[in-house]
């Protein structure tokens, strides 16, 4: 699953940073991550991996990182966290 | 809908203070109106005049290129007002008037021009800044106000289709910025103290559409980028904003490429005054009858 959330961010992010430098915990928003980018980035989860986030999902904490990331979608669609 | 607020816009109608028009938001003026919007921007210049900001007047339209680039459609696309005009030939002309004097849909060959409606009265100024090349040293601040448009009708006498924005607008540093608009906190405070009207200072967010926009909104509440100035005038509930107090980072900087003097891209805020929905606050803690308005209120407006 992380491949993909890093293909999307990689996709939607526009930060000025090579992916694979960056680590599962490190705070994207840190790295240039703009409010902008985090909701194209959302829209790209939702379509990659088929699920609606939740209002409560909807929010900056939610994507701050590659494991904030991978620990919702883990929580709204478990079977789509073994992919 | 609230019975109140019918009572209190049939209370402005009746006192001829607005003027109905047959559209929800789109009201004309009396002079007595005029006079307490005249008065209460009077009241801001004595509070922010003394800042040397530079005075600039739009018309409530601004170039539509401009407007695609500054990314308004992308959170308030039902906002949004453009305008169109018939651009067509003598054979236009005649369906025109033939589907118009039918009853039917005669808008259908409009085209758009290349205006579009102001929906705040700083969206025309940053572009005209960046042309201005880096901020000196210090940055700038500008003092604007202009009819603006936001396509939202309401029964709500303070929620307008057409209303007027004060705003003066702060483009520097992070620190200069968020100065300023801790400054026009205190002010904003003070200010509406004078008025002798109920308030509360919130954390706010933009009413960003769909769900991308609840988002945005969300995180704009949890960076506490949006404070809003409330008064109660529809109900207690659901206060008003009268005033706003926002910080856009370097969201404006970036797009349309405003520097500082030394190269680090521009961070912008502003304080923006609602002043048809402060006059209607008077209105309505006050009544319709300004001679008996309180008078300290009576003496921060007209001296």
């Amino acid at each position: 699953m992380k491949v993909i959330i890093r293909k999307l961010i990689e996709q939607h992010g526009r930060l000025p940073v090579a992916i694979a430098t960056l680590s599962d915990d490190q705070d994207l928003y840190a790295t240039g991550l703009t409010s902008f980018a985090a909701v194209q980035l959302m829209l790209g989860l939702e379509e990659a991996f088929d699920v609606e986030f939740p209002e409560r999902m909807l929010n900056r904490k939610s994507f701050a990182s590659i494991d904030a990331i991978a620990s919702c979608i883990a929580e709204i669609a478990p079977q789509k966290a073994v992919a | 809908m609230c019975e109140n607020c019918t009572t209190f816009r049939k209370g402005l109608f009746a006192h001829r203070l607005l003027i109905e028009t047959g559209v929800d938001g789109l009201y004309g003026r009396s002079g007595v109106f005029e006079d307490v919007i005249q008065r209460f921007d009077n009241l801001i210049t004595s509070f922010g005049g003394g800042d040397g900001a530079d005075v600039v007047r739009f018309p409530p339209g601004m170039n539509r290129a401009l407007f695609e680039k500054s990314g308004y459609l992308k959170s308030f696309p039902n906002l949004a007002g453009t305008i169109h005009a018939f651009n067509g030939n003598d054979k236009a002309h005649a369906d025109l008037l033939e589907k118009l004097f039918a009853g039917e849909d005669w808008t259908e060959g409009q085209e758009a021009t290349d205006i579009v409606l102001a929906p705040a009265a700083c969206y025309p100024l940053y572009p005209t800044v960046a042309q201005l090349g880096p901020l000196p040293e210090g940055g700038r601040l500008y003092d604007l106000q202009s009819y603006c448009f936001r396509r939202e009708p309401s029964q709500d006498p303070a929620r307008q289709q057409f209303f007027r924005m004060r705003e003066y607008v702060r483009i520097g540093s992070p620190e200069e910025v968020t100065e300023f608009r801790q400054t026009w906190l205190d002010r904003g405070r003070e200010l509406i103290g004078k008025l002798g009207v109920p308030f509360d200072v919130d954390v706010a967010n933009d009413p960003f559409f769909g769900r991308a926009g609840r988002m945005l909104a969300n995180n704009q509440r949890d960076q506490r980028l949006k404070f809003e100035l409330l008064v109660p005038i529809e109900s207690v509930e659901k206060p008003t904003a009268c005033l706003s107090f926002n910080y856009h980072q370097d969201h404006f900087g970036t797009l349309w490429g405003i520097s500082q003097h030394n190269g680090e891209t521009a961070h912008t805020a502003c304080v923006g005054f609602g002043m048809e929905r402060v006059a209607l606050a008077l209105f309505k803690h006050h009544g319709f009858e300004v001679d008996k308005w309180p008078s300290p209120v009576r003496k921060a407006l007209w001296g």
